[in-house]
């Protein structure tokens, strides 16, 4: 095989079914802190925090996203990054671009009105032309992921593979050519 | 009789007064190769107003860039005959001179030029040829190359390759916001260059057409691959291929009908030709999960070679294209690509990658006796072969820049082309095209 395909489906399952659980928790505790009859909760505690969600388990509200409608990182509060990278010669994903790959899935997934274009490069070593090819296969390692893990192949408005023509860094040494074996997801 | 050879830092002299400017290749001759070259002297043409157009001086760097000869310096020179009776064999004789070209330049009264010379036997005391051509002004570098090629079939009794092209991409800022890209179409020395096309988006694959007046090459102008055909006179440009997906390695076919090219339109990167005239289009590979591409088409146009990594990794195969059988043809090492043909049909050439260095490596493909490596660098790519067979042009990078170097076919002559600004890159070597050639 040559694309990686972690247990990706019973991950990200895993995952999902984690988020509907703490949703569907916090509709059962707001649904029941609304009920005449039933126990105070402790309003000191309440009060220490700073204004209370009054609709807490924002369903229907589009996960936050950055000036360029990149969605943000669970983790780290960032914008997700948008760049994998592969070993050389190969278009296999790395384990520790899952994450952020079925963070992109996640996000496709509740927002089925935005889609992206995968960019596939290379680093200068080998031919030109193979690198072209071999940049598509990587970027397609992503879009195969991604509509693995739940996204439409409709918002895939695009696969481009740039082979070893744009480099992020032009040296010629092992630290530029890592940063160059990329795929980059490009959000429309 | 001892006679110096020529130092190699008059060479670099000689390369940069001729290939003057500012944007053309420079050639400098890395190694002459060869133990016993031919001595020649290249007499400076006679002209009637003083003016050296620099003919003798082309001539000779063409030929002393073949690494076969060994064209003696002007200042040695003991007369400068203009005339074949005015040669007297002697002088020549006791420099160790072989061969002797003399000749003679005039200007018409509407700025032509009319060119005479001859090339002159020493030993036998023999003229072996004398031709007189008629050119525009503008054509004095043509007119020099067709001598140096005559020059060079008479005595080598091997077609000369010196009036061909050179076709490549000239890259600047490559990698940031504000890179250029330019085709550029030169002399064989890399004099002359002229653009073809420019874009801000990567230019590459630029091949020829059999006849030279068209070439094809990849453009991202679109912010995607297509294919273009160019037509150099008119500079009319057509796509012909921009299917989603790779549109890459355009090759025409020898009979210039047909295209192959490399496209993933059906899923991964296969090989398909497209018939120029019908607008028909074949897929010729079909393996799925493998990379097909880097086309070239055998000599009688039967057959495709190209770069596949069906066996794992990228190796080099043929297939016949009225059977579809595949065979592979190279096994040393894990990385062969980018096959070119010699034109006898018999030798390959690829880059092949030995440790961690890619190289331009040749084989032959009959006698099956082993892989030579011909490139001493360690980034070679892209080779392509002058249509006598010669020579080979490919890219490389010298102190982290991207330039041209250009092999003897038996490894022994090297010369480079670095140029001025930027970084160049995947060259062609256009087929023949002397246009003062007697036969045309």
């Amino acid at each position: 095989m040559r694309h990686f395909l972690p247990e990706s489906g019973t991950l990200w399952g895993n995952r999902v079914m984690g988020f509907v659980v703490a949703v569907l928790a916090g509709c059962v505790l707001a649904g029941c802190a609304s009920c005449a009859g039933q126990p105070e909760q402790p309003v000191e505690v309440i009060e220490d925090t700073p204004p209370p969600e009054v609709e807490p388990a924002p369903v229907e509200e589009k996960p936050r996203v950055d000036d360029e409608g990149v969605p943000y990182d669970e983790d780290s509060g960032r914008p997700l990054s948008r760049v994998v990278h592969f070993d050389f010669d190969l278009a296999v994903l790395r384990p520790a671009d899952i994450r952020v790959l079925e963070q992109h899935a996640a996000f496709l997934s509740t927002a089925r009105d935005r889609s992206i274009a995968v960019e596939g490069h290379c680093d200068e070593r080998g031919t030109r032309d193979y690198n072209l090819a071999l940049g598509e296969r990587r970027a397609n390692a992503v879009v195969e992921f991604l509509t693995t893990s739940g996204v439409h192949q409709s918002q895939i408005a695009d696969v481009v593979s740039y082979g070893e023509e744009q480099p992020v860094d032009v040296g010629s040494n092992e630290e530029a050519w890592a940063k160059n074996r990329r795929a980059v997801i490009v959000y429309q | 009789m001892n006679i110096p050879k020529l130092p190699l830092k008059l060479w670099l002299w000689a390369a940069s007064i001729i290939a003057a400017p500012a944007s053309a290749l420079d050639t400098i001759i890395i190694d002459q190769g060869y133990d016993d070259p031919t001595r020649i002297a290249v007499v400076p043409f006679e002209t009637l107003d003083s003016t050296d157009a620099g003919i003798a001086q082309i001539v000779s760097f063409d030929l002393a860039r073949s690494g076969q000869f060994d064209p003696l310096p002007r200042e040695n020179m003991l007369s400068s005959p203009a005339r074949a009776e005015d040669v007297f064999f002697r002088d020549w004789r006791i420099l160790g001179i072989e061969y002797v070209v003399i000749g003679r330049l005039r200007k018409q009264p509407n700025g032509d030029l009319s060119v005479a010379y001859h090339l002159l036997d020493v030993f036998n005391e023999r003229e072996l040829t004398t031709r007189r051509i008629g050119a525009r002004a503008s054509e004095l570098r043509d007119v020099a190359h067709s001598i140096s090629d005559d020059v060079y079939e008479h005595i080598t009794g091997i077609r000369g390759a010196f009036s061909t092209k050179l076709l490549y991409v000239l890259a600047k800022n490559a990698g940031t916001s504000y890179a250029t890209y330019e085709l550029k179409l030169a002399d064989s020395d890399g004099a002359r260059p002229r653009t073809l096309f420019e874009s801000t988006e990567p230019l590459l694959s630029s091949s020829w057409a059999p006849d030279g007046k068209r070439v094809a090459y990849v453009s991202f102008e679109s912010g995607r691959p297509a294919i273009v055909i160019q037509d150099i006179a008119t500079g009319s440009r057509s796509r012909v291929a921009e299917y989603k997906g790779l549109n890459s390695a355009p090759v025409f076919s020898p009979d210039g009908n047909r295209l192959a090219l490399v496209l993933s339109r059906d899923g991964n990167a296969e090989i398909y030709v497209k018939d120029l005239v019908s607008g028909e289009l074949r897929r010729i590979t079909r393996y799925p999960s493998a990379i097909d591409t880097e086309p070239t088409w055998t000599r009688d146009g039967t057959g495709l070679i190209f770069t596949s990594d069906r066996g794992g990794r990228p190796q080099i195969y043929r297939m016949d294209l009225t059977n579809s059988m595949v065979e592979r043809l190279t096994f040393e090492g894990d990385y062969n690509a980018r096959a070119r043909l010699l034109p006898d049909g018999e030798n390959l050439v690829y880059v092949h990658r030995r440790g961690r260095t890619y190289h331009i490596a040749w084989q032959n493909l009959v006698r099956d006796d082993g892989v030579r490596v011909l490139t001493a660098t360690s980034l070679d790519e892209s080779p392509s072969i002058a249509p006598n067979g010669r020579m080979l042009i490919y890219a490389t990078q010298v102190g982290g820049r991207g330039i041209l170097a250009v092999v003897s076919i038996d490894g022994r002559v090297k010369y480079r082309l670095p140029s001025a600004e930027g970084d160049v890159r995947e060259p062609a070597w256009s087929p023949y095209m002397d246009t003062f050639s007697p036969g045309t």
